[in-house]
C-alpha cells in the first residue's frame, strides 16, 4: 500500500529488532515501547487464560456424573472438607467467568495484539501516550493481583456478575477483593481505550485517511469508544457495591429500602457493551485474515468499518435483554427485545461481507485462515442463537439454561478466542521473528474445532430441554450430553496445550531460522508488513506514506478478474 | 529519525507551527502533540461524566422511590454552606480561565498569580466541605447502617439513610476530584514557576483548566439537586 517512491524500508540494512534493541529486565518492565507492552500483555493474558481454562476443566470433570462426587473426592484427598464440593463448584465457575472476562478476553485482542499492531498499521512510531500505556499495563497487573489474592483468600462464589443482594449481603467469600480488582482493571481498560482512540485520530501516517485504515484499526476504534464510554459506569457500580458491602449504605439492599435490580441495570449498562469490547476486535482480526489469505480485496470495506461503529452505538441501548425475567416492565422488555434484533443487522453485514470476500478468492488453507473460516462457522451459530435469546418470549423459557451458556461460548470463544488464536498465528512471525510449524498448526486447529463444537453444541439442546446453568448436580437423563461436553473440553485442552507447546517451542534458540524471516511472509498489504520482521525499535525508517487502501494485493492477486478498488 | 515535513493538513492539527523542548519523540510536530493531548483530555472528561452519571441516576431513582423523604432529609443540608461553595468554585473557574489566557499570551506572573488563586479557592471549598461533613457526622446523618440521627433528636420519615448515602457518595466523589485538582494545579504551578509555559506550549495548563471546569460544572449540578430540592 505504500507508494513506490518513498521506499521507506527497502535499502536499509537490518537493524536490531525491538526485542534486542535494549537489554535487561528493567528495559522490559519499564518500557514505553508499544510492541514490548503488547508482548507483556500477551504473556499475562495467556497465564490467566490457562488458569481460567483449567478451572473450566475442573468443573467439567465434576459434571461427568449426575451426583456430587468428583470434587469431594479431590477435596478428601487434599485433606479438606468434602461437603464443601458445592461451594467449590460455585467458586470454580466464578473464577472461570470472572478471570476469562476481566483478565483474558477484554485485554487479549486490544491490549496484546492491538498494542503491538495499531501503531504499526497506522504508520506511527508509537501510540499517542506511551507512558500512559505503561501505566495501563501496571494498573492491569495490580488488578490481576487482587484477583490472585481473591483466589488465595478462599475464592469467590457470586458468578462473574456480582448480583446483589447475594454479593453484598450473603456471600461469605472474597467479594471485596474481587470487585476492587475488577474496578482497577476497569481503569486499565479505560486508559488503553482512550490511548487507542487518540492514536487513531492523531497518529495516522500521511495519506492514511480514515478509509485507508486496515479494518483491524476500525474495530479497535469502535472498541475504544465503548471502553471509554461504558467502563466508567462499571467503576461507579462496583464502587457502590463496595460501599454497600462495607458500610451497608442500603442503595441495593431491599431490606433497607434499596433496589437490587438497580444493580443489574448498572451492571449490564456496562457489561452488555463490554460484550462488544470483547467481540469487535475479533471482527477486526477476521477481516484481516480473510482478506490476506484469500488474496482478495475485502468486500464492502466501508460497510464493515461502519458496522463496527453501528454495533458500538447500538450496544448501549440493549442491556435490558439480560433482565427479561428480572421484573422490569413489560414495555421495557419489548423495547429492549426489538433493539436487540437491531444488533443482528450490522453483524450480518460483516458476515456476508467476509463470505463475499472469499468468493472467487485464491484461498490459502494455512493455519490463520483455518481459524478465520472456523470463526465464520462458529460465530454465525453464536450470533444467530443470540437472536433466539433476544426474543422476549423465547428467552423466558431459555433464561439461565445451558442454551445461554452455549450461546455466549459460541460468541466469546467461537468468536473472540478463535479469532485471537488465528491472529496470533498470522502475526506470530512479525511479533517474534519465528515461524510456527505449519502442519502442527493445522492439526491443532482441528482439535480446537472438534473439541469446541463437541463441548458446546449439545449444550444448546440440553438448555432447550431445561438443564439450568450453574448447577453442580443434574437429573440423570442429561448425563450422556454432559459427558460428551466434558470430553469435548478435554480435546479442547489438548488442542490449546499443543498450540502453546509449538508456539513456545518456536522461540527456543535451536529453532531460530538461519536466515531472518521475510518482512512480509503472507503478502499482506497493510503497513505492518512493510517494516522489518521483527520490527525495529522505532517501527519504521522514516515516515511511511500511504497512497492506497490496505487490501490491494496487486502482485499476488491471482484471480485476475477482480477490481482492486 | 527522519521525519516528514510535508504531511497533509489532516495529519497536522492547527497551530502546528513552532517547536518546543517538550515535544515527545514519537510526534512529528508540536501541533500533533497538542492535538493528541487535548483530544485525550476531552475523552477523559467524557469518562468522568459517565462515571458521575451513574450516581446521578442513583439519585433520581432514590428520589423517585421516596420523594417525601428526600424533601425532608435535604432540609438538614446547610444551604448557605453549599451556596458559598458554589460561589467559590465558580470564581475559581474564572481565575483558572485567566491562568490559561495568561499562559497563551506568555504573561508568566499572571499564570502564577491566577493558579495560586485557583488553588486557594479549591482549598476554601474543601474547608467548607469539612465543616459540613463534621456537622453531618455529629448529627449521625450518615449513610446506611451508620445512620443514627434519631439519637440526636432528628426524626426524618422514610429511609433517610439512603439519601445520606447518595449525598456522601456524590459529594465524596466530587470532593475527591477537588483534591486531585489541587494536586494537578500544584504540579502545573511548579512547572509554571520553572518557566515551562509559553505561547508555543501551554497544553498542560489548558488541560488542567478543562479538568477544573468539569469539576466545577459537576458541583453546579450537585448543588441544586441535593441542597435545593422542591
Amino acid at each position: 500500500m505504500a507508494d513506490k517512491e518513498s521506499k521507506h524500508e527497502a535499502g536499509h540494512a537490518r537493524e536490531p529488532s525491538y526485542l534486542v534493541a535494549q537489554k535487561g529486565l528493567k528495559s522490559w518492565l519499564l518500557t514505553i515501547d508499544h510492541k514490548r507492552l503488547g508482548m507483556m500483555y500477551l504473556g499475562a493474558t495467556m497465564v490467566f487464560f490457562f488458569i481460567a481454562g483449567m478451572s473450566a476443566i475442573a468443573f467439567r470433570t465434576e459434571l461427568l456424573t449426575p451426583g456430587p462426587g468428583e470434587i469431594s473426592w479431590v477435596l478428601e484427598k487434599l485433606g479438606m472438607d468434602p461437603t464443601q464440593s458445592a461451594t467449590t463448584y460455585n467458586k470454580l465457575f466464578t473464577v472461570h467467568g470472572a478471570v476469562m472476562v476481566f483478565l483474558v478476553i477484554i485485554p487479549s485482542v486490544p491490549a496484546a495484539l492491538g498494542n503491538f499492531l495499531l501503531p504499526l498499521m497506522l504508520g506511527a512510531k508509537d501510540v499517542a501516550f506511551p507512558r500512559l500505556n505503561l501505566l495501563s499495563f501496571w494498573v492491569y497487573t495490580l488488578g490481576a493481583l487482587f484477583f490472585v489474592y481473591t483466589l488465595f483468600a478462599g475464592g469467590l462464589d457470586t458468578g462473574w456478575t456480582f448480583y446483589t443482594p447475594y454479593s453484598s449481603n450473603f456471600s461469605g467469600t472474597a467479594v471485596l477483593s474481587a470487585t476492587f480488582g475488577a474496578f482497577i482493571l476497569g481503569f486499565s481498560s479505560i486508559l488503553t481505550g482512550l490511548n487507542f482512540m487518540v492514536t487513531i485520530h492523531k497518529m495516522r501516517a500521511p495519506g492514511m485517511t480514515w478509509n485507508r485504515m486496515p479494518l483491524f484499526c476500525w474495530a479497535i476504534y469502535a472498541t475504544a469508544v465503548i471502553q471509554v464510554l461504558a467502563t466508567p459506569v462499571l467503576a461507579i457500580t462496583l464502587m457502590l457495591l463496595i460501599a454497600e458491602k462495607t458500610l451497608n449504605i442500603g442503595i441495593f439492599d431491599p431490606a433497607m429500602g434499596g433496589d437490587p435490580v438497580l444493580f443489574q441495570h448498572f451492571f449490564w449498562f456496562y457489561s452488555h457493551p463490554a460484550v462488544y469490547i470483547m467481540i469487535l476486535p475479533g471482527f477486526g482480526i477476521v477481516s484481516e485474515l480473510i482478506a490476506v489469505h484469500s488474496r482478495k480485496h475485502i468486500f464492502g470495506y466501508k460497510a464493515i468499518a461502519l458496522s463496527s461503529v453501528a454495533i458500538a452505538i447500538i450496544s448501549f441501548v440493549v442491556w435490558g435483554h439480560h433482565m427479561f425475567v428480572s421484573g422490569q416492565s413489560e414495555l421495557a422488555g419489548i423495547v429492549f427485545s426489538f433493539l436487540t434484533f437491531a444488533v443482528a443487522v450490522p453483524t450480518a453485514i460483516k458476515v456476508f461481507s467476509w463470505v463475499a470476500t472469499l468468493y472467487r478468492g485464491s484461498i490459502q488453507f494455512n493455519t490463520p485462515m483455518l481459524y478465520g473460516l472456523m470463526f465464520l462457522f462458529t460465530f454465525t451459530i453464536g450470533g444467530l442463537t443470540g437472536v433466539f435469546l433476544g426474543t422476549l418470549s423465547v428467552d423466558v423459557h431459555l433464561h439461565d439454561t445451558y442454551f445461554v451458556v452455549a450461546h455466549f461460548h459460541y460468541v466469546m470463544m467461537g468468536g473472540t478466542i478463535i479469532a485471537f488464536i488465528g491472529g496470533l498465528h498470522h502475526w506470530w512471525p512479525k511479533m517474534t521473528g519465528r515461524m510456527y510449524p505449519e502442519w502442527q498448526g493445522r492439526w491443532a486447529s482441528l482439535f480446537i474445532f472438534v473439541g469446541f463444537n463437541m463441548t458446546f453444541f449439545n449444550q444448546f439442546v440440553m438448555g432447550q430441554q431445561g438443564m439450568p446453568r450453574r448447577y453442580y448436580t443434574y437429573v440423570p437423563q442429561f448425563q450422556q450430553q454432559h459427558v460428551l461436553s466434558s470430553i469435548g473440553a478435554y480435546i479442547l485442552l489438548v488442542g490449546f496445550l499443543w498450540i502453546a507447546y509449538y508456539l513456545l517451542g518456536s522461540l527456543r534458540k535451536k529453532n531460530a531460522p538461519k536466515e531472518p524471516l521475510p518482512d512480509n511472509p503472507w503478502g499482506g498489504a497493510s503497513l505492518e508488513w512493510h517494516t522489518q520482521t521483527p520490527p525495529i525499535e522505532h517501527n519504521f525508517h522514516g515516515q511511511p506514506r500511504v497512497d492506497s487502501d490496505p487490501y490491494s494485493f496487486p502482485q499476488i492477486d491471482r484471480t485476475g478478474q477482480v477490481d482492486h478498488h | 529519525m527522519s521525519s516528514d515535513h510535508h504531511s497533509p493538513k489532516a495529519h497536522r492539527p492547527e497551530g502546528a507551527e513552532g517547536d518546543h523542548p517538550f515535544r515527545a519523540h514519537h510526534f512529528n510536530t508540536a501541533g500533533q502533540q497538542a492535538g493528541a493531548a487535548k483530544l485525550g483530555m476531552w475523552a477523559f472528561l467524557a469518562t468522568e461524566i459517565l462515571m458521575f452519571s451513574g450516581l446521578f441516576l442513583a439519585y433520581f431513582i432514590v428520589r423517585m422511590h421516596y420523594p417525601d423523604m428526600v424533601l425532608a432529609a435535604h432540609e438538614h443540608l446547610n444551604k448557605w454552606a453549599g451556596g458559598l461553595n458554589t460561589v467559590v468554585l465558580i470564581t475559581s473557574s474564572v481565575t483558572m480561565a485567566l491562568a490559561v489566557r495568561a499562559a497563551q499570551t506568555g504573561d508568566q506572573k499572571a499564570i502564577l498569580r491566577n493558579l495560586l488563586f485557583t488553588i486557594g479557592f479549591a482549598l476554601t471549598f474543601m474547608v467548607v466541605k469539612y465543616f459540613e461533613y463534621s456537622a453531618k457526622i455529629e448529627h449521625g446523618m450518615l449513610p446506611g447502617k451508620l445512620y443514627h440521627a434519631w439519637d440526636h433528636g432528628y426524626i426524618i420519615e422514610g429511609n433517610p439513610h439512603i439519601f445520606f448515602a447518595v449525598y456522601f457518595c456524590m459529594t465524596g466523589l466530587h470532593g475527591f476530584h477537588v483534591l486531585i485538582g489541587i494536586g494537578v494545579l500544584t504540579w502545573i504551578y511548579i512547572r509554571a514557576s520553572k518557566g515551562h509555559f509559553s505561547p508555543r506550549y501551554y497544553t498542560p495548563v489548558e488541560n488542567v483548566g478543562l479538568y477544573w471546569h468539569l469539576v466545577d460544572l459537576i458541583w453546579i449540578f450537585l448543588f441544586p439537586l441535593l441542597y435545593l430540592v422542591r
